[in-house]
């Protein structure tokens, strides 16, 4: 059988075997003993002709249901967004997709300027210093910020805020007994940090504080006085953030946090069933030297052109070993590449516009849904999610909702035992007031969730 | 490529131009500052660039142009499995039907991608001969910290607390030191012998009751498959150790010769190497790992069952260590590794290995009067030339890399492993063609010549790159890591 990726040809094989010296290619496999020498075939599929292969595939695909067809009020950490057709025809260059890491600048300059340009956005966006090329999504980015606030404050104890993305927590929760530190839950009131609460947990074993901005449910948190708590204790201050929502709230850098981490999947980048998604990780200046992953750097070449470098290499797994700041080695870096792409698209414009549609959207759905007689759960300022009240399980209601071509909200009992029946909406600027007004209506139309009140 | 300076995005920039398009809002609008407190609300605007299509399309086609890739030329970067990245497997990744839905629907709106997910677990688990394998890791690095994580809990569940110690091969990657660090482990390094492999002696000095686990690549990092594997997994195993292996170089041995029949616990793949997702300019990968039954209860959540032909994800695992990323890993990386994997069935994945054995071996015996071998065996899918020789002549190993970028070429992985002075690694992977080899085989004996003959012309390189050689030390030591408006 022939295969279109292999064009070895019988007689390249009989000319290569007689310049090694050798009767068959088995030959070159008698240093794996025999005894552990796979004899037999793999019982894998069959290989497919293209075709075949196509349909096979499509008919998978087909048994989702997805974004394009369905209007998505679902968020949750991953979310439905305006993706300029560029993003994609740029990506698709394949200068980019088939290189690897640019470890020999001369032939990497556009992916060094590209990634560059990548770590100015997000310490644009952010208000900091020092943005790295990329982490693997925003959830091992928050558990990377609290090993190095753990390294960087010789304590161990990381306080999070259960305001966080739950599953971030959970990384957070598998790194830290790596390296035996204690992560401590911060309890909430009204869908934000507790104060009290949070006060109450900071002393002076506190490497950091990790909070969400946005949070979890949307929430707009109280950066100002969590920052205080923080640094009062000499911790460090991390907050996990929608780089979007910053087109339009005050960056974390101006709170004073000295790490802001989490997922640039809002920019370009498809949810794609939750990966692969592109973590950023910025600090301030201080922290530079700390920062796990690659960095690009400008520099000058022998005739003193402009030029792009990996650099700050000597805290990396491939120079420092088991001393390195992290064990990260292969990152996002196409994914970085397309969210620098949207973001140049939406500029410095786009990223406000969208950023308050989102403020906007979401807003018209509580009220809608609140004249309807729909109970919200929190009162606190928020971007564009919030939460609201059923009469019966989320399960059901989304049921429902995708008979009406709409895939509803997340059902917040899976992950907090006190929201039981509670469903967490997102309103992005792809949905239309149409769409809204039809979700609120379908809703009402549901004996389940009809409040009593109304 | 083309030599003019690229402007920065940044310096494209005019107040005023837009490169995008969303439709006017459509709610009643309310004052901004009445929901949202002030002390919140950005008063600076963010700097981002403004800038019209056209221009952005302009200045990425021209970052491309800049850029090299598999499908710009031969790429033999060795350890990195440099492989042809089908188109076919964007195609796929991009059907709405994988690329827009949200990891958080109900999971009856998603069993085809779960069912995708499925086979490819299982075609990974009879690949590599393990019992169980989870697609999490969202890359090799975060598979081997997955993995010894697991190797971790299983010495706990035994009551065994005192397991601090990790043991790799002087020539392993620096991941897995780093990663065994992260895990909470101290590792420590075993010497290799003259012949390139580990060598059992001091294996046997430094493993005792405190090891964990020893980390190690077969083939390893020189390209040779390490034969005394049984015995090493003996001592391991005698010792309560487990065996953990880096599939970095799997692309030697499918359906050759299986990790899990050669005494390994725990096995992590990189499917962005030997199974074709694309390398991205340094990702996304995806780092599957595979389990023996023992360690099953420790994967990491949650874990995906399949029940009466419906697909579930199961996070009742009171054993396992926790959620190790966000959702269900690199889901468009496994795509397209499915889609690869059935491209190829048993048959075609036999030949991979074969086809990438058997060029490594021809261009080793073809280079091998030109540039010092410092091991002689039959290689597997990559091999490790010195460069000693033309050191000797001024020309360092890092001219002769450099010297290649004039002819079209990307370098091979260079220093690396520490173990051989001034190594050349070379991994020509089988979609490479005869001809592609014997062109690059004739420019490094060229360049072995100039480096006799002519030795500045090598020293110089490279002579036709955009850039020529970039200053990397003021580069680390004034770090400027973004852009700034000159004022």
């Amino acid at each position: 059988m022939t295969f279109r990726y292999l064009p070895m040809t019988d007689q390249d094989k009989k000319e290569m075997l007689e310049t090694i010296g050798i009767e068959t290619t088995e030959d070159l496999f008698q240093d794996i003993p025999e005894e552990v020498r796979f004899k037999g075939r793999l019982q894998i599929e069959e290989a497919l002709s293209e075709p075949e292969l196509v349909k096979e595939m499509g008919r998978l695909a087909a048994l989702n249901k997805n974004t394009k067809e369905y209007a998505s009020f679902l968020g949750a950490g991953v979310y439905d967004h305006y993706t300029p057709s560029i993003v994609n025809h740029m990506l698709l260059r394949s200068e980019f997709y088939t290189a690897y890491t640019p470890y020999q600048p001369e032939i990497s300059q556009g992916e060094l300027q590209a990634i560059f340009e990548f770590q100015t956005m997000i310490c644009e966006l952010t208000g900091m210093d020092v943005a790295n090329s990329s982490m693997y999504d925003g959830g091992t980015s928050l558990a990377e910020a609290g090993l190095l606030s753990a390294a960087q404050t010789r304590r161990k104890k990381i306080v999070v805020s259960k305001s966080v993305h739950p599953e971030s927590r959970d990384v957070l929760k598998t790194y830290a007994k790596g390296q035996h530190l204690q992560v401590v839950e911060v309890e909430m009131e009204d869908g934000m940090t507790s104060i009290n609460a949070l006060r109450a947990e900071v002393d002076e074993e506190t490497a950091c504080v990790i909070v969400q901005y946005p949070n979890f449910f949307g929430q707009i948190e109280p950066l100002k006085e969590i920052e205080e708590i923080v640094h009062e204790a000499k911790g460090m201050f991390v907050v996990s953030s929608n780089p979007l929502a910053l087109g339009a709230l005050t960056p974390p850098g101006k709170f004073g946090a000295d790490i802001v981490v989490g997922d640039a999947q809002p920019f370009g980048i498809a949810q794609g069933f939750g990966g692969p998604h592109c973590g950023y990780f910025a600090v301030t200046t201080k922290l530079m030297r700390k920062v796990p992953g690659r960095l690009v750097g400008q520099t000058l070449d022998e005739d003193g052109k402009r030029g792009f470098v990996l650099t700050l290499q000597a805290r990396e797994q491939h120079i420092r070993r088991d001393k390195a700041t992290s064990n990260i080695c292969s990152n996002q870096a196409l994914n970085a590449l397309a969210a620098s792409i949207a973001m140049t698209a939406l500029g410095k414009q786009g990223v406000k516009e969208v950023a308050h549609q989102n403020i906007q959207k979401a807003h018209y759905a509580k009220k809608v849904l609140e004249e309807k007689g729909f109970k919200t759960a929190f009162t606190g300022p928020f971007f564009n999610e919030f939460v609201i009240e059923l009469k019966c399980s989320a399960k059901e209601v989304n049921q429902k909702l995708l008979e009406s071509g709409i895939i509803g909200g997340y059902d917040l009992g899976l992950s907090y035992s006190e929201l039981k029946n509670h469903m967490l909406l997102a309103v992005t600027e792809m949905r239309t007031k149409e769409e809204i007004d039809q979700l609120a209506n379908v809703l009402e139309g549901l004996a389940c969730v009809q409040n009593i009140s109304h | 490529m083309r030599t003019e300076h690229q402007s920065l995005i940044f310096e494209l920039s005019k107040p005023g131009r837009v490169g995008y398009s969303i439709p006017e809002l459509d709610v009643p609008e309310v004052n901004v500052e009445s929901i949202i407190p002030s002390d919140y609300l950005r008063t600076e605007e963010a700097d981002l660039p403004e800038v019209s299509e056209l221009q952005i399309v302009r200045h990425y086609t021209a970052l491309s142009n800049r850029n090299h890739g598999v499908d710009s030329g031969f790429y033999p970067l060795g350890s990195c499995t440099m492989k042809y990245n089908p188109k076919i497997n964007e195609d796929v990744a991009r059907f709405p039907g994988f690329a827009h839905i949200h990891p958080l629907q109900d999971e009856e709106t998603v069993q085809g991608a779960m069912e995708m997910m499925y086979r490819l677990q299982t075609s990974l688990a009879e690949i590599t001969g393990m019992d169980e394998v989870t697609l999490q890791p969202a890359a090799g690095a975060h598979g081997e910290w997955t993995g010894l994580m697991m190797i971790r809990a299983y010495h706990e569940a035994n009551g065994d607390f005192n397991r601090t110690k990790v043991i790799v091969p002087d020539s392993a990657h620096g991941t897995n030191p780093a990663s065994a660090t992260v895990a909470g482990f101290e590792s420590i390094t075993v010497k290799s012998d003259e012949r390139g492999l580990v060598d059992l002696e001091d294996l046997k000095r430094v493993v005792d009751q405190d090891v964990a686990a020893l980390m190690l690549t077969n083939p390893n990092t020189l390209g040779l498959f390490e034969e005394h594997i049984l015995e090493m997994a003996k001592i391991v195993h005698e010792a309560g150790g487990k065996l953990y292996y880096d599939g970095a170089n799997a692309n030697a041995i499918l359906g050759f010769a299986r990790p899990g029949d050669m005494g390994f616990d725990v096995v992590h793949l990189n499917l962005h190497k030997t199974f074709t997702g694309p390398h991205g300019g340094g990702g996304p990968g995806s780092g599957p790992v595979g389990v023996k039954a023992d360690l099953i209860p420790y994967l990491p959540k949650p874990v995906l069952v399949k029940e009466n032909d419906v697909y579930k994800f199961e996070y009742n695992r009171p054993q396992s260590i926790g959620r190790v990323k966000p959702f269900y890993g690199n889901f468009g990386i496994n795509v397209r590794a499915f889609t690869y994997i059935m491209t190829m069935g048993p048959d075609g994945l036999h030949q991979v290995s074969e086809n990438a054995v058997l060029n490594a071996n021809y261009m080793m015996r073809r280079l091998e009067p030109h540039f010092d071998l410092p091991f002689t065996q039959h290689c597997k899918h990559e091999f490790v030339l010195s460069g000693r020789r033309q050191k000797k002549l001024g020309v360092r190993t890092l001219d002769i890399a450099k010297r290649l970028l004039d002819f079209g070429y990307h370098p091979p992985t260079i220093y690396f492993p520490l173990s051989v002075e001034e190594a050349i690694m070379i991994e020509p992977t089988e979609t490479e063609s005869k001809e592609t080899l014997d062109e690059f085989i004739e420019k490094m004996i060229q360049i072995s010549k100039e480096a006799e003959e002519t030795p500045e012309i090598v020293q110089e390189a490279p002579h036709t790159t955009v850039v020529k050689r970039l200053d990397e030390a003021t580069a680390a030591r004034k770090p400027i890591l973004k852009y700034s408006k000159q004022v």
